[in-house]
């Protein structure tokens, strides 16, 4: 029987050029890789939750819409903690703040976060406050996601779950906000904290 | 008897220069080859070394997970670096449990910037060829 010839594989080894391409692109991901490995702070991650736990049982008992300004409060503290942590360890690790992966990740964190702030005051303005909490959980979940592409993988891990939970938030009853809220950014903060904490330095 | 690590090193670099090239196209000029440095042609070695010259310093399990690579394979690898004074070890306990850390040391520091600039070279002389 006849058959059709086919093309023979492709073992055309690489030019000496095509390899150090390759090279110098490996050692820049490795390089970025290992920085991402000592610059997320698992303790500040911590301290942001347990302040979210505070700002979450202060919510609760405020009356009406003082529960908003309560957060808006708490999320402005976790900025100046998150900061601050990240600060201290990049110091301790000899990295530069602005450079790499760290640069990367605030850069994706911070569109959602911005995107937070404009829509809480549209929203609030027009009255839709228990639309909030699961807009929060949502658009903190997706920076993290993106963030997390220049992380460890417990930071897109984290923002899969802050993302299902505010899905789940948006669709339950507003009721649930509140607990949502404890859950996800008091919750998942200290657990995920405690993580990175154990397993990559502090 | 285990071969002694400085003569390790010395039979190391030149011997396995050409073979980690052989198999590749191109003229890479006889200074480019002879000047690689062997220990970090290969890819889990550069690897080891890139990832220890942005961090201060990887625990064993860090670089493993970085690295995608295996107990047994990391830890031959690593040995050879530590032999050749690239990098150093410090093996502590945390909790009890034993915890290894890797450093970069100064010269291979400097063994990394050599062999970057070989790559550049290398990239800078293909292109001049296109231009040509």
């Amino acid at each position: 029987m006849a058959t059709t010839p086919s093309a023979p594989p492709d073992r055309t080894p690489p030019t000496l050029h095509e390899r150090a391409l390759a090279d110098l692109r490996f050692i820049r991901q490795t390089m970025e890789g290992a920085a991402a490995f000592t610059t997320l702070s698992g303790a500040g991650l911590v301290a942001i939750g347990l302040s979210a736990l505070g700002a979450g049982f202060l919510a609760g008992s405020a009356p009406g819409p003082a529960w908003l300004r309560v957060w808006i409060v708490e999320a402005a503290l976790a900025l100046v903690v998150g900061v601050l942590a990240t600060l201290a360890k990049t110091r301790t690790a000899r990295l530069p703040l602005l450079a790499g992966p760290l640069r990367k990740f605030g850069l994706a964190l911070a569109a959602p976060l911005l995107v937070g702030v404009v829509l809480t005051a549209a929203l609030a303005r027009a009255g839709f406050h228990a639309v909030l909490p699961g807009a929060w959980l949502m658009l903190y979940g997706s920076g993290l996601l993106a963030g997390g592409a220049f992380s460890i993988r417990l930071v897109p891990v984290m923002g899969a779950c802050f993302l299902a939970l505010g899905a789940a938030t948006t669709l339950a009853p507003p009721a649930l906000g509140p607990a949502a809220l404890l859950l996800g950014f008091g919750g998942l903060h200290v657990v995920f904290g405690a993580l990175v904490a154990w397993g990559h330095g502090g | 008897m285990a071969e002694p690590a400085a003569r390790r090193r010395r039979t190391e670099r030149p011997a396995a220069a050409a073979p980690a090239l052989r198999g590749l196209k191109g003229e890479p000029g006889p200074d480019v080859v002879r000047e690689l440095d062997a220990l970090l042609h290969h890819r889990l070695r550069l690897g080891m070394v890139s990832a220890l010259a942005a961090a201060e310093s990887l625990a064993f399990n860090d670089l493993k997970g970085l690295l995608q690579a295996s107990d047994g394979n990391l830890s031959v690898h690593a040995r050879k670096l530590e032999d050749a004074g690239y990098v150093t070890c410090t093996k502590t306990f945390e909790n009890r449990r034993p915890r290894t850390d890797y450093r970069l040391t100064t010269r291979g520091r400097q063994a990394l910037g050599r062999y970057l600039g070989h790559m550049e070279a290398v990239i800078r002389a293909a292109r001049d060829t296109l231009g040509r």
